[in-house]
């Protein structure tokens, strides 16, 4: 084990090495002119050799890389097993959990995503701090204690459970993989650019090498456990930095939020329509459009695989459910948090010649993309200090996501595909634990390489693609396979790919893929969201092929649902956590 | 697990008295908070104007906002109910229940 760690060790140094001076060539040939489109809005072009360093960003995100890395190198002497692997030998408390949850799920797209949302549009973002909430109160009742008694380590457990391993594992780790492989291109865009505008004198590209050797390591050595606290502190400095956030624009307001909204209008070229408009400002009033978003949001977070995996990293159901418990406030406390820097950042960053591009063209539009209002709110706050802070948390922030994702992709492959599928269970533990480490490189390797091909690509519709995935697939899979006896396999697998296929293709005749990514003029589907048409389609093919199937082994299903449920609501027989 | 403790556990009372409590909690719980996000969402596709609407004459913030922040607050209130409900009454229930089981 000691001779497969070091070649690791040694593989991934050698990578990172070659690669650095292979990004800066590839860098230097690329057109000075060519800056990177940002994910939400272009980015000015900028010319790293003018700017100082920001030590207080470095020195904060080197600090954080460096116990990030201590912790790895411990929970790597205590990572032995599949179950430390996957699901750090379920030992976390529900406590820690909860962090871990929040640090997993408040992504650098929810911080800068709703703050910049609310920045241009107002009120429009509240519905995103709100739908992003209200899925976990629906994982709390209905999934996660059922999860952690029913399942091992990835939710393709739980769905398989009672029907055939085969396809219904292949179907979820399907869902699950493209669910993670999109997300990961949206956080390594998101990370290339932003350490890029931070810190110009690093590149795109090797902020994303950064971002990807640092997972391969966090991940292959330290596993769920390495993962687990990278998502604790990660969350611990995230909400502490918004807490700070928002205690200064309120200080600013006099603690009025009269005043702050007052302000923000008065400030805002729409003026009192970002508290008029329940759409993009700009955008026409759709109710099909917010509905479907309205479901996106809600079901879309109960079945992101990422986050259920969390729940097999607990001692017992009671501590599944605390964690949701603990993960709930703090996400809530923290949303409403970013609403407050959304508007903070109208009153102190619009309009102010040093961070917006050019102010005789907009007061909105800022130097380096659309993502900056919360980073800029934080420098008007608390001067480069507080910029570096913020700058460090968001990048952490990243780092703890893209963690989460890689663990739950590799897990899919390895433990659905690989264990289950094609060695039929067969497989030991250290070789099923073994192709999960590769798996984490090459995922990683592919996050690296997606994050390039994807750096002046339109990643705008990756929300609606991951989010719809995973409320159309995995989340109604998973609670008809917990809560009604009738579903089948054929139930499950036809009603599965209804809704990863039925997702994707309705996505890619909607607007955002048809019309401005290809650019095939007026979308033959005219919503983003596909959810309102497809969610409905699963559950009626999940039924209907359900119950005209009257083979055996349907009945067979049925007859097992019994014993599941025994089990799914008293936790006997489930995976045992460890003791204290 | 057994057959044999699976079919004893089915054949008590208390499965079934935890079973159809923690469903009706669950199910309750889950449509109040659906209930309540879609009516924000409903309201959000076909009555704006009720949502934009300025909470009193002399301010600019809309309606839609202390119902956006309440529906973060009520989600996390539920979450608590639910979670003290299975800690006092649930588990209890459980435990007694796999005890029987075992006997």
């Amino acid at each position: 084990m000691r001779t497969l760690k070091t070649t690791l060790l040694a593989f991934i140094t050698a990578v990172t090495l070659l690669a650095v001076p292979l990004s800066y060539a590839a860098d230097s040939a690329a057109p000075a002119a060519a800056a990177p489109a940002a994910a939400v809005a272009p980015a000015a072009a900028v010319n790293p050799a003018d700017l100082p360093i920001n030590w207080h960003a470095v020195g904060m995100f080197l600090a954080f890389v460096a116990v990030t890395l201590i912790i790895t190198y411990w929970a790597a002497k205590r990572t032995k097993t599949a179950t430390d692997f996957y699901a750090a030998g379920r030992g976390i408390t529900g406590f820690q959990n909860g962090m871990a949850i929040a640090g997993d799920y408040m992504s650098a797209a929810s911080f800068l995503g709703i703050a910049a949302l609310v920045y241009m549009n107002g009120f429009y973002g509240l519905i995103f701090s709100v739908g992003w909430l209200v899925g976990w109160p629906i994982i709390l009742f209905l999934i996660a204690e059922r999860l952690r008694n029913l399942g091992k380590f990835t939710y393709a457990d739980v769905a398989s459970f009672r029907l055939q391993q085969g396809p219904v594992r292949t179907m979820a780790a399907v869902g699950s993989l493209i669910v993670v492989i999109w997300y990961l291109i949206g956080q390594a865009v998101g990370a290339g650019q932003l350490l890029h505008t931070l810190v110009p004198q690093i590149s795109y590209r090797q902020s994303i090498i950064i971002v990807g050797t640092l997972i391969i390591i966090y991940v292959t050595f330290g596993g769920m456990k390495a993962t687990t606290w990278v998502q604790i502190i990660k969350a611990g400095l995230l909400l502490g930095g918004a807490t700070l956030m928002a205690i200064g624009v309120m200080a600013h307001e006099g603690f009025s939020f009269e005043k702050l909204f007052a302000d923000a209008v008065a400030i805002h070229p729409k003026h009192l329509e970002i508290m008029k408009s329940v759409v993009p400002i700009g955008a026409k009033a759709n109710p099909i459009e917010s509905i479907s978003l309205g479901l996106t949001l809600m079901f879309g977070t109960a079945g992101l695989p990422h986050i259920l995996m969390r729940f097999f990293t607990v001692t017992d159901a009671k501590a599944a459910r605390k964690s949701v418990l603990y993960g709930t406030c703090f996400i809530g406390y923290f949303y409403i948090l970013t609403f407050i820097i959304g508007f903070g950042a109208i009153v102190l960053v619009a309009n102010n010649p040093e961070y917006v591009a050019d102010l005789s063209k907009s007061i909105l539009a800022l130097k380096g993309g659309g993502s900056m209002p919360a980073v800029y709110l934080s420098h008007a706050i608390g001067g480069d200090f507080f910029l570096g802070f913020i700058a460090a948390v968001a990048f952490a922030t990243i780092l703890a996501v893209v963690s989460g994702l890689t663990l739950a992709g590799a897990s899919a492959l390895s433990h659905d595909i690989y264990a289950n599928v094609i060695m039929k269970g067969k497989a030991t533990e250290a070789q099923e634990v073994w192709v999960s480490k590769i798996c984490v490189i090459g995922l990683g390797i592919l996050a690296i390489l997606l994050g390039m091909a994807f750096e002046k690509q339109n990643v705008a519709y990756i929300v609606a693609l991951t989010f719809s995935i995973a409320a159309c697939a995995n989340f109604p899979i998973l609670v008809l396979s917990v809560f009604w006896r009738g579903l089948t396999t054929r139930g499950a697998v036809l009603g599965g790919y209804t809704g990863i296929f039925g997702s994707i293709g309705l996505l890619i005749i909607g607007p955002t893929v048809w019309t401005k990514v290809l650019g095939n003029g007026p979308a033959i589907f005219p919503y983003d969201f596909p959810t309102f048409v497809v969610l409905p389609a699963v559950l009626i093919v999940a039924f209907l092929a359900s119950v005209t199937d009257n083979s055996e082994s349907a009945q067979k299903e049925r007859a097992a649902f019994n014993a599941q449920k025994v089990r799914s609501e008293t936790g006997l027989g489930s995976e045992v956590g460890a003791s204290h | 697990m057994s057959e044999y403790s699976s079919n004893r556990i089915q054949n008590n009372p208390k499965y079934h008295q935890l079973v159809s409590q923690r469903d009706t909690l669950a199910w309750a719980l889950s449509a109040i908070v659906c209930v309540m996000y879609f009516g924000f969402i409903l309201l959000i596709a076909f009555a704006p104007d009720f949502l934009t609407q300025p909470i009193s004459a002399d301010t600019v913030i809309p309606v839609g906002m202390p119902v956006g922040v309440g529906v973060i607050l009520v989600s996390c209130i539920l979450t608590a109910i639910y979670v003290r409900r299975a800690n006092s009454v649930f588990d209890p229930l459980t435990d007694e229940i796999i005890q029987e089981s075992l006997k």
